[in-house]
């Protein structure tokens, strides 16, 4: 899953050689074997560095604080999002769906990778909501199709259908 | 800048080492562990860095690095590699081992809990040749392990543990003597060690001994449903009541017609809204009013209740004879022609009427005429002169939908004769401004003509009266209550009942030879004159309000002809009519993102849903899963193939057909022997609370809801079956096979159940899993019997059919297909955000299939008739002028410009149509 994803992100990133991964331990954490001897391990380790062979810093934040920000919701990610029970969907969905109230990108005013992997990582949620829920998450939904649609992001995930008008009265949650 | 931090919680530790090393200035404030500091955040989180910008950061490692990137220290690669190490592997483990030590005191446990993640740590020291973990100075990564290793490995009675990993130990001692981690970690654990940390603790959810698997990523956030709390005795009740097994009892009695009310049964009378013949109907219709009080009967019917469902047509009034005329036919013949057409598409979507009728025939002459004269008898009815819309090119009074014009309240263009589809409000036809004769255009004059009323206000009285007993007695859906009240609440004015057209039950009275019933007074006796033609005893049902208790099904448009209006009639003709007791009114479905479009070719249509190759029984689960009910839904083709594929084939199919195939495969086909474990009880118990909650939404015809009870059992099957592993136990011991054999016996059972459940929703797959299992034909009664009880209705020993698979999955180039076949032509623009009123008795409410959407778009116009006129008169203005210029020879360039323009003017003209959903009677003026 999370090697689909790297390789997804290298598309993205416009890498043009595809690295080679391997996975280590029961939750089969991505490894990358470099040319500089130590292998790098993690998701979050892994994508920022491909980030920067691309040459595309400007996706790590753009200052200390969205830098910050950005590591923020990548290692949430990665704790909070991945493997995380049903009930703790609903919780994340909420959290989300209210820090994103005011929010286009999940940090700052342009596309990181933060919005990249969390795409990646909420995928297989979003796409198994209901229209009803997608409405209850609405800001979460928004971002969602936004990021989708974001030149180069989606690749190796199948789009999730947004219905473009509300369908449920907003009162009702 | 402000830090918020509390004491005794091991995350604030790092954070405060790193403020101090850095030297970065910025506020402390000390706060609880209970306060909220983050908004967006559902659980209170710490330490919290609020930063200058505003934004929260309320990751102690994000915070770490960012203040460190502040202090001017870079963060490497492979220091962020140890910080998610950190906090992927690292925290749930201690968190873990922080809670043996500290509330359990099991410091042996929690060494081993460790142990793997010091090993690693010792391994990654080996490597290197420095002083610290990535560099001869201290780093992000330094602090932020030794943070989080510090309240355990300080711990006096943890480290003798810490034995063969001296490399470990010497990192953990050199980061230690830093000045700021000792005043760090004074100031949070206050030199109290783990003591300190045991309120925090305390808050955290327990951690889990083994981390839970995700879980499958299907129906990760299905239910809502608490799952039930039940205490050990009531588990050991239900299991036990469940080994009991079936009781003897006779085989359902098969139906015998005419079905009439019983003394001391519970007879239930449901209608469905009669639907309007001239109109196909659309999945909207479908899932509105047929097939929502299909589910209701057939479960009505397994409870055991005397229960009888009609519906028909609806054939009279001015949309047939429209009809008629386009096709070339007489009325009836379009009846004819159209109520076949609605027999077979229902009987393809397996509604099983008792009986299904139609309006045009002498019993509903008979019985309307006769309210018609008791009404007038007691006074209900007045007479009063109306000014009417005539056309005197056609030659006709121009009643409700042959004429259009611009709503009186909204100004909405396009509003009918009778209602406005924009706000809703009805409408008297001599209001509307600018009407036009929908046939030919023209405009039409004001007449005055002598019609008949229904004194309303005469009878509010009564029907306040006999309202406030229904609403509070029967299960009225909130809709319908809310659409009542505000009917009230308005005021009710009398209403016309007789119109001046031929097509439509004849008023009897001398004075009114040439007059029809208007149809919303005619429509609704539709009910008794379908039940009349039944049985020549339907006065058993229809007055006998005592011993009957009456369904109505519709939609929502529909509900003040059901509550407010016919009511009315009835009790005015003061015949002990049978009135309404449970109003169930659905809300609408949208098709896709847009609305159902005959005239566009948008939407799926009943009689095409058998062509697209997907059964009947999983168009019917859809549209129930999807059933408008409490709110609007969509359909939509993804969304179909994603729940045919995650909820029927996956959860439903694969848990019944395994546990078919394990008897099958494993043991002969015979039910295998029971051994109840706690496990088995409680799962046992888990599902009779599902059976209860199933009976308990349908008894209030929560249709949709309970179908979720449905796919939670088989849920709970196959996670029963994951962790059981029957496949595996059966090649093992004899204890082994044991547990295969009583796993499979009780997942056999619940199969069982299912096919019970399933019976209202999908009757055809209902039918196969019984005859696959070869299910005692009582096992369904049995089970639905008073509040439901699981029981277990195979026994050892019963010999099963042939299993074979109950579903198919759904291909996404199949839907996709689909999808564009039934899309119609979509205009480029962005499609408006229409909705379709559904399961319409049509006659008595609006036809939107056929009419006009909203015009949202004002620079489009969107199907607007007067811009198209207005575009029309300037091409062909325009065109007179080209002509001209052309005849005079005049000058190239002058004349390409006018040729621009009218080929401007022609591409806009164009535009208009092409969005005009109804064929415009204005087209032909244009030539």
């Amino acid at each position: 899953m999370a090697l689909k994803e790297l390789s997804s992100l290298e598309k993205c990133l416009g890498l043009k050689k595809p690295n080679k991964y391997s996975t280590q331990g029961e939750k089969k954490v991505p490894v990358l074997q470099n040319n500089q001897g130590s292998a790098l391990v993690g998701l979050v380790t892994i994508a920022s560095h491909l980030v920067c062979e691309a040459q595309r810093t400007e996706l790590l934040g753009d200052s200390a604080e969205q830098r910050a920000v950005v590591q923020q919701w990548l290692e949430y990610r990665v704790t909070r999002l991945d493997g995380c029970s049903k009930d703790e969907v609903k919780v994340i969905l909420k959290e989300l769906n209210q820090y994103l109230e005011d929010k286009v990108y999940m940090a700052g005013n342009c596309f990181t990778l933060a919005d990249a992997l969390m795409y990646y990582g909420i995928h297989h949620i979003v796409m198994e909501l209901a229209v009803e829920e997608k409405e209850r998450y609405l800001n979460v939904t928004r971002w969602f199709d936004h990021i989708q649609h974001y030149p180069g992001v989606r690749h190796h995930l199948p789009p999730v259908v947004v219905l473009r008008n509300r369908v449920y009265p907003s009162s009702q949650h | 800048m402000k830090l918020f931090v509390s004491e005794g919680n091991p995350h604030c530790v790092k954070v405060l080492v790193v403020l101090e090393l850095t030297g970065v200035k910025c506020d402390v404030q000390l706060v609880n562990h209970e306060d909220k500091v983050v908004p967006f955040l559902n659980r209170p989180v710490l330490p919290v860095l609020l930063l200058p910008s505003g934004q929260h950061l309320f990751s102690p490692n994000a915070i770490c690095q960012y203040l460190f990137e502040v202090g001017g220290k870079e963060a490497s690669n492979s220091s962020s590699q140890f910080l998610e190490w950190e906090a992927t592997e690292l925290q749930p483990v201690l968190i873990q081992a922080l809670h043996m030590v500290a509330l359990q005191g099991k410091t042996h446990d929690a060494g081993l809990v460790l142990k793997g993640s010091l090993s690693w740590l010792e391994q990654c020291l080996s490597k290197r040749r420095t002083q610290f973990l990535t560099a001869e100075t201290v780093t992000v990564a330094d602090i932020v392990l030794w943070a989080a290793f510090y309240p355990i490995l300080a711990d006096p009675g943890f480290s003798a543990d810490l034995g063969e990993l001296q490399l470990v130990r010497d990192w953990f001692e050199r980061v230690g003597l830093i000045p700021a981690c000792v005043r760090a970690s004074q100031k949070v654990l206050q030199g109290k060690g783990l003591e300190s940390l045991k309120n925090f603790l305390k808050k955290q959810p327990t951690p889990h001994t083994q981390r839970k698997d995700s879980q499958p990523s299907t129906n990760a956030i299905e239910t809502e449903d608490l799952d039930p709390a039940m205490t050990e005795e009531e588990i050991e009740a239900t299991a036990q009541a469940w080994c009991k097994g079936l009781p003897d009892c006779p085989d359902a009695p098969q139906r015998q017609h005419p079905i009439l009310p019983q003394e001391g049964k519970r007879n239930v009378l449901v209608t469905s809204a009669l639907p309007y013949v001239n109109n196909v109907p659309h999945l909207g219709n479908i899932i509105g009013c047929v097939l929502s009080a299909d589910v209701f009967a057939r479960y009505g019917r397994l409870r055991g209740w005397n229960l009888l469902y009609v519906c028909g047509t609806d054939e009279y009034g001015t949309a047939t004879e429209n009809k008629a005329r386009e096709e070339g036919l007489t009325p009836r013949e379009i009846c004819d022609k159209y109520h076949t057409v609605h027999s077979a598409i229902y009987k393809w979507f397996q509604i099983d009427f008792d009986y299904f009728g139609r309006t045009t025939t002498d019993r509903q002459t008979e019985i309307s005429q006769n309210i018609f004269w008791r009404l007038h008898e007691r006074g209900f009815l007045l007479e009063d002169t109306v000014e009417q819309l005539r056309c005197e090119r056609c030659q006709r009074f121009l009643a409700d939908r042959f004429v259009e014009g611009v709503c009186p309240h909204c100004r909405y263009p396009e509003a009918r004769g009778d209602q406005c589809d924009k706000c809703g409000r009805l409408i008297n036809a001599v209001e509307l401004k600018e009407p036009q004769c929908k046939v030919c255009g023209q405009t039409p004059v004001i007449r005055t003509s002598k019609h008949l009323f229904l004194d309303l206000p005469k009878l509010e009285g009564d029907l306040e009266q006999w309202l406030e007993r229904s609403l509070s007695s029967g299960d009225w859906t909130p809709n319908a209550k809310h659409i009542t009240h505000s009917w009230i609440r308005d005021g009710l004015k009398p209403r016309c009942i007789t119109r001046d057209l031929q097509w439509g039950t004849p008023v009897p009275h001398p004075d009114y030879r040439e007059k029809v019933f208007y149809v919303w007074f005619d429509a609704p006796i539709g009910y008794l004159s379908i039940t009349a033609n039944y049985t020549s005893q339907w006065e058993k049902w229809w007055k006998n309000p005592q011993q009957v208790e009456l369904y109505n099904f519709m939609a929502k448009d529909n509900v003040p002809f059901h509550s407010v209006v016919f009511p009315c009639s009835l009790l005015g003709a003061q015949d002990n009519y049978t009135l309404v007791n449970h109003l169930i009114a659905t809300e609408y479905l949208n098709y896709e993102d847009t609305k159902f479009s005959k005239s566009r070719g948008v939407g799926v249509f009943g009689d095409m849903a058998k062509d697209t190759g997907i059964v009947s029984d999983v168009w019917r689960f859809y549209l129930l899963y999807m059933r408008p009910e409490g709110q609007d839904s969509a359909f939509c083709w993804a969304d179909m193939a994603l729940k045919n594929n995650s909820e029927l084939l996956n959860n439903l199919g694969n848990f019944i057909n395994r546990a078919g195939m394990f008897v099958s495969k494993f043991f002969e086909g015979c039910v295998p022997e029971i051994v109840l474990r706690e496990e088995d009880k409680c799962l046992i118990a888990q599902v009779c609370w599902e059976l209860k909650q199933y009976i308990q939404l349908l008894d209030k015809v929560r249709i949709r809801d309970a179908l979720k009870c449905i796919l939670n059992i088989s849920r709970h099957g196959n996670q029963y079956i994951q962790v059981n592993e029957p496949w595996k136990k059966i090649k093992g011991g004899d204890n082994d096979r044991q547990r295969a054999g009583t796993v499979t016996a009780v997942s056999v059972n619940m199969a069982c159940l299912l096919s019970v459940l399933l019976e209202p929703y999908m009757p055809t797959v209902s039918v196969t899993i019984r005859a696959q299992l070869q299910a005692p034909a009582c096992c369904g009664s049995a089970m639905l019997a008073a509040d439901g009880c699981f029981l277990r209705s195979l026994s050892t020993g019963h010999r099963i059919g042939t299993v074979s698979p109950l579903f198919q999955k759904l291909g996404s180039e199949q839907i996709e297909a689909l999808r564009k076949r039934f899309g119609g032509q979509q205009p480029e623009e962005a499609t408006h955000a229409g909705e379709v009123p559904i399961g319409t008795a049509s006659s008595t409410a609006p036809k939107a299939t056929a009419t006009a959407e909203p015009a949202t778009n004002a620079s489009v116009s969107a199907a607007d008739p007067q811009r198209a006129t207005q575009l029309a008169a300037a091409v062909s203005e325009q065109g007179d002028k080209v002509r001209a210029l052309k005849a005079q020879k005049a000058d190239k360039s002058v004349i390409t410009v006018e040729v621009n323009k009218l080929l401007e003017l022609k591409k806009e003209l164009a535009l208009t149509e092409g969005k005009n959903p109804e064929p415009s009677p204005q087209k032909g003026k244009k030539k």
